[in-house]
């Protein structure tokens, strides 16, 4: 579904990502993973059309769409659920949920995505006339990932959704994402948390200094002594 | 003094203050969206009025169509400028776009002095429009009226537009968070190009208002009411419309009363008193009279 070959992506004069090779195939939650600063949120800014790649291809469903401006690439169905939640915070719920639904042209359609992210998420429809800004920092996701939905993803881009939020909220939000993979949504998870995302993934790629050090099958990787010492606090 | 003076004053007030308020509304809107302060705004005003002139008295144009023109003029002027001074800019902050505007204004300017020499010319509206109607002493021409209500008018119909349209909400949507509006598809340089298209037609139209008062036009004359309508739309709260046009009221009735009621001696420095009176209302309230109190930035 989604084939990236070679990525190169700087800002300004620095390079950040040194040729990364990743592909994620219809249904699968990939997860990419790595420490701060390793590059993964410039590669799915890459991937949604805020950062234009430096050379290498991106591939969704054989066209490409590197390069592409950010709302065409919206069009063909990746969507992202973008760091740090970037709510509308002025705007009520129901105005957020609108915008997600930008591009919708079916009314019906909108309705029932709409239920569907009610029963995903209650506390949207509970809140639906409220402004975005006063809900908490666990709420706030929720609405980033219900919009998301709401624009019919092919491909969901997840960036750390679990960044800043309780351990609680934490185990919500992985539910939800267990949820929509049951569902059959294909995903790509940006983590820090090592451990959740290897656990939820089908398959993951490791990702330090702008080059993908290691990929696999989740389930071996978490058993991997290399990657137990380097990113699970080697248990 | 009489209380029919003050009143006239206060009357004089609201003419000048609904020209500054319909400038505001251009420039709060353009602002709301990209955070740029553009000072080449009110130089378009300037280049529409010249517009308006050159067809009516070179080419005999009917005056109404000579507006329409001007407003088309000013539309593509602004979105000149919006491609090659500002859109190329974008991502290098507010700073560098607002030195930008600064040079597409004395780039106008400069353009409308070779074109049609620095020299003031007369501009004289027809005489049905500059007619003047008495109120009980209080002397309004035709164009004032027309002035005040378009202003009304223009605020409600882009209230209406900005809170219950896809438009208005793509463009609530840019001015509240742009990276997560381009996320949500949302084409943000068609946003930024309606947002110059409405800012440089209102530009157009007060531009004419302005003339039309003044009744003589020159090179420079948009860049000083520019200026104070920039402050207008800080005083009532930048990217707020209501706030615009409350600010241009205010500012122009405070010009005003300080024009009339002051010494002689005092009175021309009217300019500075204005942007006085920008300063103290910011210290007291530093997002304007109608600006929230968090995220406004001024």
């Amino acid at each position: 579904m989604l084939e990236v070959t070679d990525l190169r992506v700087k800002y300004d004069t620095i390079r950040v990502i040194h040729g990364v090779s990743l592909n994620v195939r219809e249904g699968e939650l990939v997860a990419l993973i790595g420490a701060n600063g390793a590059g993964k949120s410039t590669i799915l800014k890459t991937l949604s059309g805020l950062l234009k790649p430096e050379s290498g291809e991106i591939l969704f469903n054989g066209q490409p769409i590197g390069g592409l401006a950010c709302h065409k690439i919206v069009q063909q169905g990746i969507v992202q659920v973008p760091e740090g939640r970037q709510i509308f915070s002025k705007m009520t719920i129901k105005e957020n949920l609108r915008l997600g639904a930008f591009l919708e042209v079916s009314r019906k359609r909108w309705e029932q995505n709409l239920e569907r992210v009610f029963t995903l998420f209650p506390i949207l429809k509970e809140r639906y006339h409220q402004v975005a800004g006063t809900m908490s920092g666990g709420e706030q996701q929720m609405l980033a990932i219900g919009r998301a939905l709401l624009s019919n993803p092919r491909l969901l881009l997840l960036d750390e959704p679990s960044m800043g939020l309780s351990p609680l909220m934490t185990e919500q939000v992985f539910d939800v994402l267990r949820t929509l993979k049951q569902e059959g949504i294909t995903m790509l998870l940006v983590e820090q948390n090592a451990y959740d995302a290897l656990e939820i993934s089908d398959r993951t790629y490791i990702l330090e200094t702008g080059t993908i050090t290691l990929e696999g099958d989740s389930r071996r990787l978490i058993n991997d002594p290399g990657v137990k010492q380097a990113y699970l606090g080697g248990v | 003094m009489d209380t029919l003076y003050v009143l006239s004053q206060l009357v004089n007030g609201l003419k000048l203050g609904s020209v500054y308020a319909m400038v505001a509304i251009g420039y709060s809107i353009v602002y709301g969206i990209l955070r740029l302060i553009n000072f080449a705004h009110g130089d378009i005003m300037t280049v529409a009025v010249y517009t308006i002139l050159s067809l009516v008295t070179i080419f005999g144009l009917p005056l109404w169509m000579s507006i329409g023109a001007s407003v088309v003029m000013a539309v593509v002027v602004g979105l000149i400028a919006e491609r090659t001074a500002y859109r190329p800019l974008r991502a290098a902050g507010e700073e560098t776009t607002l030195v930008s505007s600064l040079a597409v204004s004395i780039f106008l300017q400069n353009l409308m002095m070779m074109i049609f020499s620095p020299q003031r010319k007369a501009f004289h509206l027809p005489e049905n429009l500059t007619f003047l109607h008495n109120f009980n002493g209080i002397r309004l021409s035709t164009m004032n009226i027309i002035t005040f209500i378009a202003v009304i008018v223009i605020l409600v119909i882009l209230t209406f537009v900005i809170k219950r349209t896809r438009v208005g909400m793509a463009m609530r949507a840019c001015s509240d968070n742009m990276d997560a509006s381009r996320l949500m598809g949302i084409n943000i340089n068609h946003v930024v190009v309606i947002a110059f298209i409405i800012g440089s037609s209102l530009a157009a139209l007060s531009g004419l208002m302005l003339a039309g008062e003044y009744k003589t036009i020159d090179p420079m004359m948009g860049f000083v009411p520019g200026l104070k309508a920039f402050c207008a739309a800080v005083l009532g709260g930048i990217g707020s419309l209501g706030g615009a046009v409350l600010g241009g009221f205010v500012l122009g009735v405070a010009e005003m009363l300080f024009a009339g009621l002051m010494p002689t001696e005092i009175t021309p420095y009217r300019d500075a008193f204005v942007f006085v009176v920008l300063i103290l209302v910011l210290m007291v309230r530093p997002n304007g009279i109608l600006g929230s109190r968090e995220g406004g930035r001024s």
